[in-house]
């Protein structure tokens, strides 16, 4: 994985300082708040309902055992003993005291990690396909890209008062596991003519306004692209929208232009850029990122362990967990192990400090000291030899990470909901808990198969509701909590907006409609292998409807 | 309103006139880029330098043909939140070769002057800084990861340099 060199590591130190600095000045009522806030939110410090939340910054969601452990010891002395993992692949803490935020970020910064723009009207951190440089299926690995973007977009001078917030997503496989449609701006690397580059997708997002983004270019080379990044980055700044807060994401600017004149116009900025205008990155930068993340020193091992064979065989709860937590690699005899932090009736994403030393020590002794965040707020293990998997799964099992259920009906995106946050309308984390008791069983749940259930408590969709293959969004009606469905979402390279289904459910009705949702799908579907969204796309949402208001 | 410029609290020469204003007889003065548009010959005639304050709606590429004979460019932030001026600095100094002072004006702070002097700014009138403040601000970092207009090497091209 990258490491910080002086210049990364100065820039991080100087960044502490800086803020450390605004703090005391806003302490000493020398910064309004209302002008302390976007330093606070580029700095990764929210005000949330019971306290301030820290979130911090994990670049395309990659960590190593020291950075796990100095995250699980924040969560010792600086909060209650857990954080919680987000679907931009970094980690919150809910209960950080402000007068400690310059010490927790000084902390970090030891370790080369940061909290910068993980909030704030300005570029966030990008996300990536968690199984990168692992998975079976990736033509080209998207890290490097993610930390040359990562470097560039760091305190960008031109870029920090942007109309509203902008992330960035960026994939290196055919299957889009890192959801770019949905981005402000998503990068699909590309193949030409034996060079390098990228199809840029803008105005994707989710939110009140989902969008899915609309293709602006097939192909821009990789010695281009930070340029072209640039040009987008400020034809959005110049005329997205500074009205409303809720038109001000370059998607409503996408579509008011319509997508080919956006083209156009980034065409146009990106040609005019004068020499002086250009930014150089040296061919042996990039061979210098690059470098970093190399394939890991794989033993040469036969497909098949025979150790994970028997395994399998006398332990029928292990045999359950392979077959669903375990991700295809491309090197023979490895594979990649989903931590799940989606345990039955748990706060999805949460994990205890006591659970990231768990993982911090796994990915030191069975993964090369690697360990990913996922968007689905999972944890990653991304290079295990088979003939081990066994004995991470016992650890894990001792440690009640062992939950085996990943990308099954119980493994839900869920936002923090009215139990934390100021913004929402409805709880999220009790009713994906009432949905998780009902799917409980581990046969039941895996011959329902891969399924996508998103939870949002309000209409800003942190909980990803609206790509969802059954989504739900919280709503308030005369303080009441009802939860309106959606049907056929999806964040990948197919993907779509769910669509309402129709009028919202209490909150004790939505486990019962979810049941006949999928009693519906299991009498419709060809055969065990034809997944939900496949099913759902062949017969259409009809008799999913009425099954969900069958009960009236 | 004080007046910094390179690293000192400065007299401040300069009226705005706004466009339905009266031209004082003498002096420097500030004026929007409609009005610069509509009267540039008298304006231009004027045995004063001139300046123009521009809005952050306004596009800098209409200024190009008046660089040579303007004196001043001050642009505008109506609120510190605003940040087109940052792309208007950066498009005078770096596309259109502007080399005279580059003044921010508005609601400036003194945690926006690093960004606002990467972008090409060289002067800042604020209520709202002070001069040790900025000063400060300005040595708060010694490295900087992107090209900008303040002339400084990027990270990137920095770590290839031949020693």
């Amino acid at each position: 994985m990258y490491r910080y060199d002086q210049f990364d590591a100065k820039i991080v130190k100087d960044r502490v300082e800086q803020f450390r600095g605004q703090v005391l000045r806003r302490l000493a009522g020398d910064i309004l708040e209302d002008e302390f806030k976007p330093l606070r939110l580029q700095n990764g410090v929210y005000l949330q309902m019971h306290a301030y939340m820290l979130r911090v910054a994990i670049p395309y969601g990659q960590l190593d055992s020291t950075k796990m452990r100095k995250l699980a010891k924040i969560a010792r002395v600086y909060d209650r003993g857990y954080g919680h993992m987000t679907t931009r692949q970094n980690i919150q803490y809910n209960w950080v005291a402000l007068k400690d935020i310059p010490d927790v970020l000084a902390e970090l910064a030891d370790v080369d990690m940061h909290a910068i723009q993980t909030s704030g009207n300005c570029i966030r951190n990008t996300t990536s396909d968690h199984f990168a440089g692992a998975a079976k299926d990736e033509i080209m690995d998207p890290r490097p890209w993610c930390e040359i973007i990562r470097q560039w977009s760091t305190l960008h001078p031109e870029f920090a008062f942007l109309p509203r917030k902008f992330k960035f997503a960026v994939t290196g496989a055919d299957h889009d596991r890192a959801a770019i449609r949905v981005h402000d701006i998503g990068l699909h690397m590309r193949r030409k003519d034996g060079q390098v580059g990228f199809e840029v997708h803008v105005g994707g997002g989710q939110g009140r306004t989902p969008i899915v983004a609309s293709k602006i270019s097939d192909f821009v080379p990789e010695d281009d692209i930070l340029d072209y990044l640039e040009a987008i980055m400020r034809v959005y700044n110049r005329f997205g929208r500074r009205d409303n807060k809720y038109k001000a994401r370059i998607k409503i600017l996408v579509t008011e232009t319509g997508a080919e004149e956006f083209a156009r116009l980034v065409e146009k900025e990106f040609a005019a850029q004068s020499d002086a205008e250009k930014i150089i990155l040296p061919r042996a930068e990039i061979e210098r990122i690059h470098a970093y993340f190399t394939p890991p020193p794989f033993a040469d091992l036969p497909a098949k362990s025979a150790a994970f064979e028997s395994a399998k065989a006398s332990d029928p709860d292990f045999d359950n967990w392979a077959a669903v937590n375990l991700h295809a690699h491309k090197q023979a005899g490895y594979t990649s192990v989903t931590i799940s932090l989606k345990a039955i009736g748990g706060l999805a994403g949460d994990a205890t400090d006591a659970q990231m030393m768990v993982a911090a020590h796994l990915a030191e002794t069975y993964s090369f000291d690697d360990i990913r965040v996922t968007h689905a707020q999972n944890l990653v293990l991304p290079h295990v030899a088979l003939d081990d998997v066994h004995k991470v799964y016992q650890e894990l099992a001792a440690a009640g990470l062992a939950t085996a259920n990943e990308s099954l009906i119980t493994d839900m995106i869920v936002c923090p909901g009215l139990d934390y946050c100021n913004l929402a309308n409805a709880r999220s984390i009790p009713v994906g808990q009432e949905i998780q008791k009902v799917f409980a069983d581990p046969a039941y749940q895996r011959d329902i198969g891969k399924l996508h259930v998103n939870i949002s408590g309000c209409i800003n969709a942190c909980g990803h509701h609206h790509v969802g293959h059954i989504g739900i969004l919280g709503v308030d009606r005369k303080g009441e909590e009802f939860y309106q469905i959606s049907l056929g979402g999806r964040a990948d390279e197919k993907a779509a907006i769910g669509d309402i289904a129709g009028k919202a459910l209490s909150f004790d009705d939505v486990p019962g409609a979810m049941k006949r949702i999928i009693d519906t799908y299991r009498g419709l579907r060809t055969s065990p292998d034809e997944k939900f969204i496949d099913t759902l796309e062949r017969t259409g949402h009809d008799p999913f409807k009425e099954a969900i208001y069958a009960a009236d | 309103m004080p007046l910094i410029k390179n690293g000192s609290e400065v007299q401040n020469e300069w009226t705005f006139v706004e466009d339905a204003g009266a031209l004082p007889a003498s002096g420097c003065i500030t004026v929007g880029l409609s009005l610069l548009r509509d009267e540039s010959e008298a304006l231009l005639g004027r045995n004063t330098q001139l300046g123009v304050r521009l809005t952050p709606e306004d596009d800098p590429g209409d200024l190009a043909e008046y660089l040579d004979r303007i004196s001043l460019i001050e642009i505008s932030f109506p609120k510190y939140t605003d940040g087109r001026g940052y792309s208007q600095a950066q498009l005078l100094r770096r596309r259109y070769g502007y080399t005279g002072e580059l003044r921010a004006v508005g609601h400036v702070l003194r945690d926006q002057i690093l960004y606002m002097d990467r972008s090409g700014f060289d002067a800042f009138e604020t209520t709202r800084a002070n001069l040790s403040g900025i000063v400060e601000a300005l040595s708060e970092y010694s490295d900087f990861y992107q090209p900008a207009a303040d002339g400084n090497q990027s990270v990137f091209a920095r770590r290839h340099e031949k020693a």
